[in-house]
């Protein structure tokens, strides 16, 4: 195939024509939509109407949406549910990563895959999995509780009823939460692996030259050359805490649950949207989750950045 | 590597790690054993745990419900056509980033660095309206051609090329007289194949998992992709819940596989962007 050499691209041109397909698409699908939402949070707009009903209100958005009741609701649920699935995942997989850096050769691969594979299955397949689990009187989740109450002391800590999972407000979050720490554990298990194996190796043959046993090393050794690491995995899971959407919808057949317990603010303002049809607001309340996001951000990097963690 | 300061530690360290890994797998175990019960055998005292034999009946009762076989087709046609598409638009896109010098170059590459941040309920509304005034809304396109802007497959491009192709060689071709677009299609595609491989991987994941893009452009129900079509079959009432085993199951079977072939290499691509 020989090209003709009007047709040649100069070293100075190639980059451009290289890059405009993914220019071209990431500015009307990526850049574009973000500041049309900017411009749509300040006008309001019902889809039915068409496009030219637009109309600007200035900050009537904003202050309706911090004046709804249901907003504050969801973002106290989200806050709730980014901490209680985000830190125990973190919780659980350093100590997990630690044994199985130090004790996993031949199956290691096997193990880490094991832990990693809910990251990569489809929220919704797992959702409608976990809600027959969840499920009061047959879900096997409840039938588990109830076995494990006739152990003794154990028992003691089990419900005494089968628990309403799903349609019980208490316990709709805490469900949620189950949901997504076993779907993101893996993930921080593999984050962790990587920083175990960036401490060299001499620090924990010294240490064990002077006579420091496992738990000393882990305190002592382990934990603070993971720090960076902790801080870094604790952000990105309280970040994408707060963009939950899936589980939840899922879980509360797209309504948010009962009393509005399992609602998040990404579910809130899809509903805004697409069931009240208040596109603006909508927008409005996008925004300030955002600069929630944003701020949190913000915040852990400003606290952390000084041990040098990079996106 | 293994610390032997005593003897007990490591066999903790084995149930430890042994049992979590049953308990992180038990869900996919149950999903494919609900998936060849019936909703009666599912809601019952115990619940089974083992494979029975209504997975073809379970089948047809999905196939009833939903235009199954149209909803995995659109699926999969949709996350083809987006792999294809971004392998294209990211390995031109992370090799301009990589390996020239242009006006703007650091601006716009931080820029489409900073949009893989950003949260994905931003994009929600404003895209349905642009879908709409394009009139792509039901269209498969809809899905496709915005995934192939993919800001993480730039990242990942741009990190494979600047790591492993030498800048000499592409020089060394351009003295030899080949083109730009040569060089390219000759010299560099070939060279980035592991990375197109776990791009591929990646995004056709994504794609057939994505639930919210279609949820926002899908209005028919023979337009659905499965996972949209799965949750069209949950209702308050009367759910059958072996049929919507049965799909998720054939939802979750193609991930499964993909990642018992290929595990390594997708965890190493997933965690990129955190590891380094």
């Amino acid at each position: 195939m020989k090209i003709p050499s009007s047709l040649r691209m100069s070293p100075e041109m190639a980059p451009y024509v290289l890059l405009s397909p993914f220019v071209l698409l990431f500015l009307v699908f990526g850049v574009f939509p973000l500041l049309f939402s900017l411009y749509l949070a300040f006008q309001s707009w019902e889809p039915t109407s068409g496009l030219e009903a637009m109309k600007f209100v200035g900050l009537d958005n904003f202050a309706f949406a911090l004046q709804d009741d249901w907003f504050w609701k969801s973002l106290k649920n989200t806050g709730w549910l980014a901490i209680v699935s985000g830190v125990p995942q973190h919780l659980v997989a350093i100590p997990l990563a630690y044994f199985i850096h130090s004790s996993f050769q031949v199956l290691r691969n096997v193990v880490v895959g094991a832990y990693f594979m809910p990251y990569i299955t489809s929220t919704v397949a797992i959702a409608i999995l976990f809600s027959s689990l969840f499920s009061t009187d047959y879900g096997l989740i409840n039938v588990g509780l109830q076995m494990m109450s006739y152990v003794p002391v154990l028992g003691w800590l089990m419900p005494q009823n089968p628990v309403d999972w799903l349609n019980d407000p208490e316990h709709i979050k805490p469900a949620i939460s189950m949901i997504v720490f076993w779907r993101y554990v893996g993930f921080n298990v593999v984050l962790y692996l990587a920083a175990l194996q960036t401490i060299p190796k001499d620090i924990y043959e010294a240490a064990t030259m002077d006579g420091a046993g496992r738990l000393q090393q882990f305190w002592f050794i382990t934990l603070p050359n993971l720090k960076p690491m902790i801080f870094f995995g604790v952000t990105l899971s309280v970040i994408g805490g707060l963009q939950l959407f899936e589980e939840p919808f899922i879980l509360t057949g797209g309504r948010g649950g009962s009393d509005q317990a399992g609602m998040t603010t990404a579910i809130y303002l899809y509903r805004m949207a697409f069931d009240f049809n208040d596109f603006g607001a909508a927008s409005a309340m996008s925004w300030l989750l955002f600069i929630v996001v944003a701020l949190l951000t913000w915040v852990t990097n400003c606290l952390f950045r000084p041990r040098g963690t990079s996106v | 590597m293994a610390i032997q300061s005593n003897r007990l530690a490591p066999w903790a360290a084995y149930c430890v790690v042994g049992i979590g890994a049953l308990i992180m797998l038990a869900p996919f175990y149950f999903m494919f054993v609900f998936a060849t019960h019936s909703r009666t055998e599912i809601f019952s005292l115990p619940p089974p745990m083992f494979f029975g034999y209504d997975f073809l009946a379970n089948l047809n009762i999905l196939t009833e419900r939903l235009p199954f076989w149209r909803n995995l087709g659109w699926s999969l046609y949709v996350a083809i056509a987006s792999t294809a598409l971004t392998l294209v638009f990211c390995s031109m896109g992370g090799y301009a980033f990589a390996m020239f010098e242009f006006r703007y170059k650091n601006a716009l590459f931080g820029l489409v660095m900073a949009t893989m941040l950003l949260p994905s309920f931003m994009n929600m509304i404003p895209t349905f309206m642009i879908m709409d005034v394009l009139g792509w809304i039901d269209q498969p396109r809809a899905l496709y051609i915005p995934g192939a802007a993919s800001a993480f497959g730039i990242f990942l491009m741009r990190q494979f090329v600047s790591s492993s192709i030498p800048k000499d060689l592409i020089e060394a071709a351009r003295m030899d007289g080949c083109g730009e677009f040569g060089i390219y299609l000759r010299i560099v595609l070939p060279l980035l194949k592991p990375a197109l491989g776990t791009l591929g991987l990646i995004t056709f994941i994504a794609s057939w998992n994505n639930f919210i893009g279609p949820l926002i452009v899908m209005r028919s129900p023979e337009m659905y992709t499965l996972p949209l079509a799965l949750r069209s079959l949950q209702s308050p009432v009367n759910t059958e819940w072996g049929a919507l085993m049965t799909g998720s199951a054939i939802a979750t079977l193609p991930l499964v596989v993909l990642f018992i072939l290929s595990s390594r290499q997708l965890i190493s691509g997933l965690t990129t962007g955190a590891v380094k």
